[in-house]
């Protein structure tokens, strides 16, 4: 069947009164650029409190809903036919007809809805449905109606041409990506990081990403990995910027100066500093992570408070809280973890000690940085000059 | 200045090879199945590529079947060796150090319940000739080893294993993978005993994408990609006539001045060999250098991993491949190497110079000097 158009379903919690404009228009900005990227012109419109998605001829209807599925904010995707209005003896055939082509020897239970956004139409939306109901039953003698908790919900709207549609594809939920400030993600190469970005776009935060790169020590291919990432991530979260840190020098003179237990905590620490520079450079409101409690050395409860303790902005950790196996899981849907498993080594795998400190003293972190005294601060500012930004979309 | 060390993973084309495939594109772009007169245009640089070879290996040219490649034509003589013959055995030889090419077909034909031995090397990288002897038997239907070995440039014993192989074993095919050896060495099938042998374009400056296995009269083999009926019918699909046309002007050329082109790469590795050894932990691996393979050099800088060198050198515009370059997608210890008995810190940090004929000594020196330069640096920041 030839769909004419989509209408969005979208939550309607937290969207009263003025927010409900930039929601939407949020929401219509992101589907803007979801069906950007599907071949045909697609118009997004704003119509009398519902957002509608109009077809162009010839469209692939599986990739277009794909794309939809993709946008932060929509709840449900349904399907619409749209046909002329010519009175009522016309729509009531062309919805037995929808029916018939639809569902073809319907049994089951069904319930009409009605919604009459043209107040001029002669009939009132409960005649419509009572008088739809009836043909569609003389048309499927075995179907029964329901209308408490029915099997099939047929919705008609009336308004200058009449649309009909019966089927809601679930869409992603949370909220438009824009509606909720920006936040700078720690991008490694994982399978966590893609996962935490992606579940923080989710809650209408725009995403920019940082990216720690230590060549010779890390290949070109693990840079290219990142990227790739961050493209599956921006399908999501709309475009990032990528910040492509050269973390070599750095991460050497930690290396020469502290005990090498201490390497990956001191070295995160760093990490984190230079992410929130460029949080702050271009506007964030937080940093993102994808450390999970206790998952390694350096995300034990003692570890992950030296590496917040360096940062002023707020740093959000959504998968906090979950096992590998649910991280997994969300970066198999959201389709990152086949880049993420890919077998490049990153600049945390590298000079990672045999057994390192899984329970860091703040005080003897300090005291391990004053070591650093000497050439950091010309380090950072040498790392940060150099750092490569690269625009994905 | 850019250095290209990596020619056993590729090979730049030869200019004349770029021309032929150009002309073949888009001039005498006809299909060779086609009746008229620009297929029979075509089909002339096929049969030409075919004469070319058959010449160069002294063979039939109805004894040279194109394929897509070396891996390819590995997997049709392992393949297709191994069905068209199974009436007569079911036991299957190869060596531990084969490129996957080999070893993977030789695994799943395992999985289909065939008997296979894999044959061990010893120090240097070289089939144990002993253990060959052992392996053989009167239900062996097919010997599978290398020309040259791809990680660290072993050349295999071909005359005398096959000897062994039509001596012990009368129903077994030979098959050689002489993707490494083709354009380093004379290769004379019929007076070796080689029933079998793959050959890939690419190796010596031809295109991607283009090989031949060369199929003895005598040899029987069933065909895997099965159509059109091209190719006698033991390869369909149409004639990849630009890859073809451009590997015959590759074989010629390469084997064309061939004894110079040998001794350049041998005193490239002996100049590299030799200034290599004035370095502290650093081991060549395989065979002696004038006995070993002439374009491969397997080093192994103690401390360092492969990698990490690797990317040193190609921020200096010097390209190498750590291990063999088709495993880098993989992160696995290299089988070649393991085989070898060489311990895991050593094998972690092997790389491969692989050397062609367009390389200088200025190239080498070169390399030489980074290496000095860096080698340190990279020990001092060595995993501790």
């Amino acid at each position: 069947m030839l769909f004419h158009a989509f209408l969005i379903k979208y939550a309607e919690i937290a969207i009263k009164g003025k927010n409900r404009y930039m929601f939407e228009d949020a929401l219509v900005k992101q589907m803007k650029i979801a069906l950007s990227q599907v071949e045909g012109e697609f118009e997004v419109k704003k119509e009398q409190g519902r957002v509608y998605v109009f077809c162009p001829e010839n469209y692939d209807f599986q990739e277009a809903v794909e794309a939809l599925q993709k946008v932060f904010g929509i709840v449900g995707i349904c399907p619409v036919v749209i046909y002329e209005e010519q009175g009522f003896e016309k729509l009531a055939e062309d919805v037995v007809s929808y029916m018939q082509s639809r569902y073809p020897g319907y049994e089951g239970t069904f319930k009409m809805y009605t919604r009459r956004a043209k107040k001029t139409y002669p009939m009132t939306s409960m005649e419509v449905s009572s008088e739809l109901g009836g043909r569609i039953l003389e048309a499927f003698p075995k179907a029964s109606v329901d209308v408490h908790d029915p099997a099939l919900t047929v919705s008609v709207e009336i308004r200058e041409k009449i649309y009909v549609y019966s089927e809601t594809i679930k869409g992603p939920g949370g909220m438009p990506v824009g509606t909720n400030g920006k936040a700078m993600l720690l991008l490694s190469g994982g399978i966590d990081s893609p996962v935490a970005g992606y579940m923080i776009a989710k809650r209408g935060v725009k995403i920019d990403a940082v990216y720690f790169h230590a060549p010779p020590y890390t290949s070109d291919r693990a840079k290219q990995k990142v990227v790739d990432l961050a493209k599956l991530v921006a399908k999501y979260s709309g475009p990032i910027r990528l910040h492509v840190v050269n973390f070599t020098d750095i991460q050497l003179y930690i290396y020469d100066q502290c005990p090498h237990e201490e390497l990956t905590i001191i070295m995160r620490r760093y990490m984190m500093r230079i992410a929130e520079h460029f949080a702050k450079e271009n506007g964030c409101l937080g940093l993102i992570t994808g450390e999970s409690i206790g998952q390694v050395a350096s995300q034990t409860m003692q570890s992950l408070a030296a590496t917040n303790e360096v940062c002023t902005l707020p740093v959000y950790r959504p998968v906090i809280g979950f096992d590998k196996q649910e991280i997994v899981e969300i970066s198999k849907k959201i389709d990152t973890f086949e880049t993420s498993i890919l077998p490049f080594e990153d600049c945390c795998t590298i000079f990672v000690a045999k057994h390192p400190v899984t329970k860091p003293n703040l005080n003897i972190i300090h005291r391990s940085e004053t070591k650093l005294e000497e050439k950091i601060d010309q380090l950072m500012e040498e790392a940060l000059r150099t750092t490569e930004v690269i625009e994905i979309r | 200045m850019e250095v290209y060390f990596d020619n056993s993973a590729t090979t730049r084309c030869y200019e004349a090879v770029k021309d032929i495939v150009v002309k073949t594109m888009m001039e005498d772009f006809g299909n060779p199945s086609a009746m008229h007169r620009k297929g029979v245009e075509a089909e002339n640089y096929v049969k030409q590529a075919a004469q070319t070879l058959a010449k160069i290996l002294k063979v039939n040219e109805k004894e040279i079947l194109f394929t897509s490649g070396g891996t390819e034509s590995n997997n049709l003589a392992l393949i297709g060796g191994t069905m068209a013959n199974k009436r007569s055995g079911n036991h299957i030889i190869t060596t531990s150090v084969e490129h996957a090419a080999v070893g993977q077909p030789a695994a799943f034909l395992q999985e289909q319940g065939f008997e296979v031995t894999f044959l061990p090397v010893d120090e240097r990288g070289v089939v144990k000739l002993e253990a060959l002897k052992e392996a053989l038997r009167p239900d062996t239907i097919l010997v599978s080893t290398m020309y040259v070995n791809n990680e660290v440039g072993a050349v295999m014993p071909v005359e005398e294993i096959a000897a062994l192989v039509h001596e012990k074993s009368p129903k077994a095919l030979y098959h050689v993978d002489a993707i490494q050896g083709f354009g380093k060495y004379r290769i004379y099938p019929k007076k070796s005993g080689i029933d079998l042998m793959s050959v890939s374009a690419h190796k010596i400056h031809g295109p991607k994408g283009v090989g031949f296995l060369y199929i003895s009269e005598k040899a029987k083999v069933q065909p895997l990609i099965l159509g059109g009926g091209q190719q006698g019918g033991m390869r369909s699909g149409t004639d990849n006539v630009p890859g073809i046309a451009g590997l015959g002007v590759a074989a010629e050329m390469i084997y064309s001045d061939f004894d110079e082109k040998i001794g350049h790469l041998y005193a490239l590795k002996e100049r590299m060999a030799a200034g290599l050894e004035t370095m502290e932990d650093v081991v060549i691996n395989g065979m002696p250098l004038r006995e070993g393979a002439p374009q491969i050099l397997s080093v192994s800088f103690l401390g360092i991993r492969s990698e990490v060198l690797l990317h040193t050198l190609e921020d200096k515009g010097i390209y190498i491949s750590a291990g063999s370059a088709c495993s880098s997608h993989k992160r696995k210890a290299s089988g070649t190497l393991t085989s070898m008995g060489l311990s895991a810190g050593q094998k972690e940090s092997t790389v491969r110079i692989s050397f062609s004929e367009e390389n200088t000594f200025e190239e080498v020196d070169y390399c030489l000097e980074v290496l000095k330069e860096t080698v340190p640096m990279l020990r001092r920041y060595a995993r501790r």
